[in-house]
């Protein structure tokens, strides 16, 4: 368990410093996902002990975006003037989404 | 407020106890209100916790800075967690082997149309870049998503509530709008969902099929990705229409 919370911590480490000592456009922790997916396809799979920490982490994932959502608090004024493009904007566009996506896969899958 | 009780909130204030109990409480409560309710999409135990969160901030006059001096604890698993993501996408590999050639142009389709077109609306609009920036990632995960925004100078904050609102968004939309268009492959309903509205979406489609569900599971971690990479270069190339650039 320790072990793969230290592979995880590790992959986000060099993730960071991969991100700004190269300057690139993904986040750190974007990178540091891509490096584990990496090391999973070259070892053929996680063991026990990250299938465990990875299922416990994710499990608790809608916790661990509480703090940064209450952070909103700070942007109030903000939303406060905005309120009808933002809503506007998400409304039209996740329905764009969903339609464009959905009807490519249809388009393109073979039928079974 | 009592003397007494006042001395009290001061030295609360000053430990990360409070944002800690804080976060952890309203959570325990917001899940265990959305159980008593049934789960109903609208009832995310997420954004209830936020809200009370909110309100509790304003009624005590407590500074977010104060707050997450506790929270910190809490948000600083964010960075494990994204990483931990790629436990279900490896698991996932051989399905997305299998149904490449259809997933990944639909995939690439509907993230473009739907960050491209949640900036173009907004802007249209008159937001300001703060704002716009913020919406390019609101189909994605939220852990990405936050990352997203931080890198392309939008607001973390903001990212992770257009996230929830998104996810709620899709999860009511996704059923009604594919069933208009007549489409009832279950691989295109999950794609859709998970690439439009990631987690929150994919648990809906997730009780309507499980099928379903494994092409949502696929799309989060996949579109979570393609945004991250695609986000910069999509903000430069709408940097060339009339009444851009992102000056406001």
């Amino acid at each position: 368990m320790l072990q793969a919370l230290l592979t995880l911590l590790l992959c986000q480490f060099l993730g960071e410093i991969a991100a700004n000592a190269l300057a690139l456009p993904l986040p750190g922790p974007v990178i540091g996902l891509l490096l584990l997916l990496v090391l999973l396809i070259a070892r053929g799979g996680p063991d026990e002990p990250m299938r465990a920490a990875s299922q416990r982490l994710l499990q608790y994932l809608s916790l661990l975006f509480v703090p940064a959502g209450v952070g909103v608090i700070t942007q109030l004024d903000v939303l406060g003037r905005n309120w009808l493009a933002v809503a506007l904007s998400i409304l039209v566009s996740t329905a764009l989404g969903v339609v464009v996506t959905g009807w490519v896969m249809a388009r393109l899958s073979r039928p079974r | 407020m009592s003397v007494g009780l006042g001395h009290l909130w001061v030295y609360l204030e000053t430990t990360p106890l409070l944002g800690l109990v804080g976060t952890l409480a309203a959570y325990v409560f917001a899940e265990a209100l959305s159980r008593r309710l049934g789960h109903p999409a609208l009832a995310n135990p997420t954004l209830i916790a936020i809200l009370l969160l909110v309100l509790f901030l304003l009624v005590t006059r407590t500074a977010y800075a104060t707050y997450f001096q506790g929270a910190q604890y809490v948000h600083f698993l964010l960075g494990p967690a994204t990483v931990a993501l790629a436990v279900p996408m490896h698991a996932n590999l051989a399905q997305i082997r299998r149904s490449a050639a259809a997933l990944l142009p639909a995939l690439l389709a509907g993230s473009l149309v739907a960050a491209g077109s949640a900036m173009l609306i907004a802007r249209a609009l008159g937001a300001p870049a703060r704002v716009v920036l913020s919406l390019v990632a609101k189909s994605v995960t939220t852990p990405i998503a936050m990352g997203i925004a931080e890198r392309i100078g939008g607001q973390p904050s903001l990212a992770a509530v257009f996230v929830l609102i998104t996810g709620l968004t899709a999860a009511v939309l996704v059923g009604p709008l594919l069933r208009a268009l007549g489409i009832r492959d279950w691989r295109a309903v999950g794609l859709a969902a998970g690439t439009a509205g990631h987690g929150l979406a994919t648990a809906r489609v997730l009780l309507l099929s499980e099928t379903a569900g494994a092409f949502g599971g696929l799309a989060i971690g996949l579109n979570g990705v393609l945004t991250a990479l695609f986000a910069p270069l999509l903000i430069r190339l709408l940097a060339w229409l009339p009444a851009w650039p992102l000056g406001g």
